[in-house]
């Protein structure tokens, strides 16, 4: 059902971005991009969020279904993460002239995704008691957020090179445009992340039964 | 006893250890030492360069000594599976933490001891200026990092390739740390030093730290216990 819907809305989003919303004065056709950039951007800190409360919530209650979130999230995080820092590197060449400039969104969202980088490697190399180890990695990454924040905002390291400007304060077709892609984005991000759910935990299950089975003797 | 008086009797069992053997010290502070050289020698020295990469130099020095040093501090309590004592003992579990945490930051900081002078020998660096904000500056970087470092350390014991994934888990979630101690050092650095953005800096540090330890103290002991 959600993947229908999302698969609706990128056909819609498609129509929406490129016929409908008329061109941005200064950019003209390359700001189209931004329909699809900003809202992956906003999917990387919604994943990165969940993936930091669930691991908080699965250290507390040792409820496996609350890691099994957190990894899927996290996956998907790495997903739309480096579909941020891609489109937002081909957007920057086209906009600004440069691959890359250590302006603060750019900083923040590639810092983010090197902890989540980081969470998905001790997931798949760790062994027996990665899901832990995991949950501390999100839960400390998640409380670094804030900081970084302030971080890349203070220091005078940083070119301001002119960013997109406050999502607020669109109008019009382009606010309608806007929303409705995030809106898309938001639909595709929960498939991707409950197809995710099902086989972590599958996978989960399939473990522990074979860890009876190990127990019981019927296997060997 | 209070948790602290646990926490500074398990820090004292450590830094005996390690007066005694000196290998994690000795190891540490000659690999600190061989990074400046590397640095002095990759890097050209003009005095313009100097104010501004000596930060960066000074606590990346800082990171790799201190990574080596945690792992074989909690290696040694793995090799005759102490680490399982410490937490049967009948202490608090954040007596533990705290204890392994001040014994790392002592070490962090004779590297950073050994570490700063040479910089300043080497390069020429400026760095005894204004000596309380640096000491300051680092002291909260040792805190720090022996915090959240030994909160993984303990974590990575029971897993396989531990050496390779302390340094992974460990500095994505330490740039804050790493990224505001440069900037206290550099502020330090300039000419004419910029004390107010120094102090800024160190106030950030302070609140990480701050906010680092109430965290571990918080997951502690649902990370490493079965």
């Amino acid at each position: 059902m959600l993947a229908v819907l999302s698969g609706l809305g990128f056909v819609v989003t498609l129509y929406l971005a490129f016929v409908y919303a008329p061109f941005e004065p200064v950019l003209l056709f390359n700001q189209k991009i931004f329909y699809y950039h900003v809202p992956h951007a906003f999917m990387l800190f919604a994943a990165t969020a969940t993936c930091g409360v669930c691991s908080l919530v699965f250290l507390k209650k040792r409820t496996p279904k609350w890691d099994d979130l957190a990894l899927a999230s996290a996956e998907v995080a790495v997903l739309f993460g480096a579909a941020v820092l891609i489109s937002g590197s081909i957007w920057a060449k086209a906009a600004w002239d440069l691959w890359w400039t250590w302006e603060k969104r750019l900083t923040m969202s590639l810092l983010l995704w090197l902890v989540l980088v980081g969470y998905v490697l001790v997931r798949r190399f760790a062994g027996a008691s990665a899901d832990r180890l995991a949950a501390g990695l999100a839960v400390f990454g998640t409380l670094g957020i804030p900081f970084i924040y302030t971080m890349v905002d203070k220091s005078d390291h940083h070119p301001q090179a002119g960013s997109g400007g406050n999502v607020m304060t669109l109008t019009g077709p382009m606010k309608l445009v806007f929303w409705s892609c995030v809106l898309t984005f938001f639909l595709w991000f929960l498939t991707l992340v409950m197809m995710r759910v099902q086989s972590a935990r599958a996978e989960r299950e399939l473990r522990e039964l074979r860890e009876q089975g190990l127990d019981a003797g019927l296997l060997t | 006893m209070s948790v602290l008086q646990h926490a500074a009797r398990i820090a004292w069992k450590d830094l005996r250890i390690e007066l005694r053997s000196k290998e994690i010290v000795y190891t540490m502070a000659f690999f600190g030492g061989l990074i400046v050289v590397i640095y002095a020698m990759a890097f050209p020295v003009r005095p313009a360069l100097v104010r501004a990469a000596t930060p960066g130099m000074l606590w990346v020095a800082l990171a790799f000594a201190g990574t080596i040093g945690l792992g074989r501090a909690f290696d040694r309590e793995r090799e005759n599976d102490t680490m399982r004592a410490l937490l049967l003992a009948p202490i608090p579990r954040l007596s533990v933490f705290g204890g392994k945490a001040i014994a790392i930051a002592v070490m962090v900081l004779s590297v950073a001891a050994v570490c700063t002078p040479l910089l300043a020998l080497f390069l020429q660096a400026p760095l005894f200026e204004h000596p309380l904000p640096l000491v300051l500056v680092l002291v909260l970087g040792a805190i720090g990092f022996a915090n959240v470092g030994s909160v993984f350390a303990a974590t990575l014991l029971k897993v396989r390739s531990r050496d390779v994934l302390l340094p992974v888990i460990l500095y994505p979630i330490l740039i804050p740390l790493f990224v505001s101690g440069t900037h206290a050092t550099e502020a330090l650095l300039a000419a004419p030093a910029d004390l107010d953005k120094a102090w800024y800096w160190i106030g950030f540090l302070g609140i990480y730290d701050a906010a680092g330890l109430v965290m571990s103290l918080w997951i502690f002991e649902s990370l490493v216990i079965e």
